[in-house]
């Protein structure tokens, strides 16, 4: 007979919790472990050739970097030489010439400070570029996904009617797949035909007005970001709604009594009782934004330029498309130690908040 | 005393007009696919850029959506989702509901250690295992008969399997299920134990009977995912027998430059999962709104 106060029986408890920790050391654990073994070895899917040993060449290959400054050209005189585009530089070929210790190095980024040229080469430069881009669109998605979130909670918190309707109207593009919303915005998005483009020379009144949203490297990533935004500010209005009820009505007529006004009591009493909640809404949308792989994959392939390739999708790219799965996993790792780093932040900045 | 009505009038009024404008910005893509679903090309490009290309036009038809059916697979791309949904929601549903039910409901040794475990694995984003779990299922073997007899598969690519086996156990759902049960008040199942009802009888006739909001959330959330699996798919499905919508759709997407008829393709895979949604919104938007208050 079993007592109540003791423990449950091991063969019980072993049968209702096993199947789903099975499941999770088989299909969680094991490929992490897998993936760390990996790393070290130049394993390739469905290879004829023996997997071999390799140290750590996967972690030299795609970390290694240089960060060089380069002078300008100059003319026999010493004057800077310049043409069209501005003061010439020599080609990376030159700069690798004359300093060998540049190796197989390539230019991933450069830009101009000072009359000089800063360039970050690396054996990877595609993986640095990659990783730049993921920054940048997070550094985009993030205040225009939360502001934009935080902005229709607040709308769909007041007390007019209609609220449950627009808060569905609001969510409907979250239950959208990545897929259908890429697709639909790449129509949106096209440059001769496409809807935002008519928009703008309508509002304009300029028939050549609006940019070519996914084939100008400068414009591809940041509409990959408005219409990430879009597709996904429904979900954190949600999480904001949840704070903004949690929020004690009484602080809200005491800061009126108090004579404050709408902003003085959003800057007041709103933002600090959304602390967590806030913290919680930019780490999760960090998380999602660094996974960013379905929008480039459907809408630019990574193009143009490179403009639009991300970690996950060149760990995509040389995982599954090259086979090449030692290195492919080393970018998982590499690109597992970001997130949790992140997420190590949350919970140091969370816990400072409580005591 | 007028005065502060009308007040409230105008802004009551402000706030519909200021809400109804967003709430465009973010129909208008998915009434456009609609929309666009029932035209054809030449009427879709028409008029782009005034207010009927949200409406319907005279040339109304079921075109797009027959030459879908017809053109490509997409019958069948919708009996493999379904089914992969189906098997990962029953499936899923019962592995972490149980696993909950013994964190939240047994007494062992360690249970606190996996469920900080369970917990720590939510923040796992599907791209870090992606490549590494694409390995492992290479190798995976798999039972099976060919010619009456026994064999050993190796590897589980291009099969159903692999899209449901790996998405069984969900972190995220054994921690929901944890806080239902949790929540549930002790006397309800303590009246059975003295009856000499054991574990399997608490689980299935006092604790789950009594998690239908757990359970619909849990359902919603399996569904979706799985619904919307793209990354996975076009890993391990080369084939087009065991292909499901979201890679047939991009498949579609850029083999046809008609825009209607890729609508309609999107129309057909998006408006189930809304429904679904629309449905069970209430369990949806708690749940939803849950995940923010515990993080």
């Amino acid at each position: 007979m079993k007592t109540r106060f003791g423990h449950d029986g091991p063969f019980a408890v072993g049968a209702f919790a096993a199947p789903a920790i099975l499941l999770f050391l088989v299909f969680v654990v094991l490929p992490m472990l897998l993936a760390a073994g990996a790393t070290l070895t130049n394993h390739r899917l469905m290879s004829p050739e023996p997997t071999q040993y390799v140290g750590l060449d996967n972690y030299r290959r795609l970390l290694a970097f240089d960060i060089a400054a380069i002078d300008p050209l100059r003319d026999g005189s010493g004057a800077i030489v310049r043409d069209d585009e501005g003061v010439r530089f020599p080609t990376w070929r030159q700069v690798r010439k004359a300093r060998p210790e540049l190796g197989s190095y390539r230019p991933a980024f450069q830009f101009d400070v000072g009359g000089r040229r800063i360039v970050l080469a690396a054996s990877d430069p595609l993986f640095y570029r990659s990783l730049i881009n993921t920054f940048l669109f997070a550094a985009l998605v993030l205040p225009l996904q939360c502001g934009v979130a935080l902005g229709l909670a607040i709308l769909v918190n007041q007390k007019v009617r209609g609220r449950v309707f627009f808060r569905t109207v609001y969510f409907a593009p979250v239950v959208t797949s990545m897929v259908v919303a890429s697709i639909v915005w790449a129509f949106m998005l096209n440059t001769d035909r496409g809807m935002l483009n008519e928009l703008l020379r309508n509002l304009l009144h300029d028939p050549n007005a609006g940019p070519d949203w996914l084939g100008d490297s400068h414009y591809a990533l940041p509409a990959i970001a408005l219409m990430s935004a879009w597709q996904g500010a429904g979900f954190q209005m949600l999480v904001f709604l949840a704070g903004l009820q949690s929020i004690s009505p009484e602080l809200y007529e005491a800061a009126t009594l108090m004579g404050a006004n709408a902003w003085q009591r959003f800057v007041h009493v709103t933002l600090p009782g959304l602390r967590n909640t806030i913290i919680f809404v930019l780490v999760s949308t960090t998380l999602l934004a660094f996974g960013l792989f379905t929008q480039v994959d459907v809408m630019t392939s990574g193009g143009p330029l490179d403009s639009t390739s991300t970690v996950v999708y060149h760990a995509v790219r040389s995982g599954f498309k090259e086979q090449d799965v030692g290195y492919g996993s080393t970018i998982t790792l590499v690109f597992f130690t970001i997130v949790l780093g992140l997420s190590i932040l949350q919970r140091m900045l969370v816990n400072r908040g409580n005591t | 005393m007028m005065n502060r009505l009308l007040r409230n009038r105008l802004r009551a009024t402000a706030l519909l007009v200021v809400m109804s404008a967003i709430g465009i910005v973010f129909v208008a893509p998915l009434l456009f696919m609609v929309v666009s679903s029932f035209k054809g090309d030449d009427a879709i490009f028409a008029n782009l850029d005034t207010w009927s290309a949200y409406l319907p036009s005279d040339a109304w038809s079921m075109a797009n959506y027959r030459a879908v059916f017809e053109k490509s697979d997409l019958p069948s791309f919708l009996f493999n989702s379904t089914l992969i949904a189906a098997l990962v929601v029953v499936g899923g549903i019962i592995v972490n509901s149980m696993l909950a039910f013994s964190i939240a409901r047994m007494r062992w040794r360690g249970r606190q250690v996996v469920l900080a475990l369970v917990v720590a694995m939510v923040i796992v984003p599907f791209e870090v295992i992606a490549i590494p779990l694409l390995s492992l299922v290479a190798r995976l073997p798999w039972p099976g008969f060919e010619h009456g007899q026994f064999v050993l598969h190796s590897g589980w690519f291009n099969s159903l399997h692999v899209q449901v086996i790996p998405f069984l156990a969900n972190a995220f759902c054994v921690f929901l299920f944890y806080q239902f049960f949790r929540d549930i008040p002790p006397e309800l199942d303590e009246a059975a134990k003295m009856d000499g009802a054991g574990p399997w009888t608490l689980y299935a006739r006092i604790i789950m009977p009594n998690s239908g909001p757990v359970i619909a959330t849990a359902a919603i959330v399996l569904f979706i995912s799985a619904w919307n699996q793209y990354l996975w798919p076009i890993m391990v499905i080369q084939g087009e027998a065991f292909r499901p919508v979201q890679p047939g759709i991009q498949q579609y997407f850029g083999r046809t430059n008609s825009w209607g008829q890729i609508m309609a393709y999107a129309t057909v895979i998006t408006l189930p999962v809304l429904a679904v949604f629309l449905a069970f919104q209430r369990q949806f938007v708690a749940s939803v709104a849950g995940t923010g208050i515990k993080g």
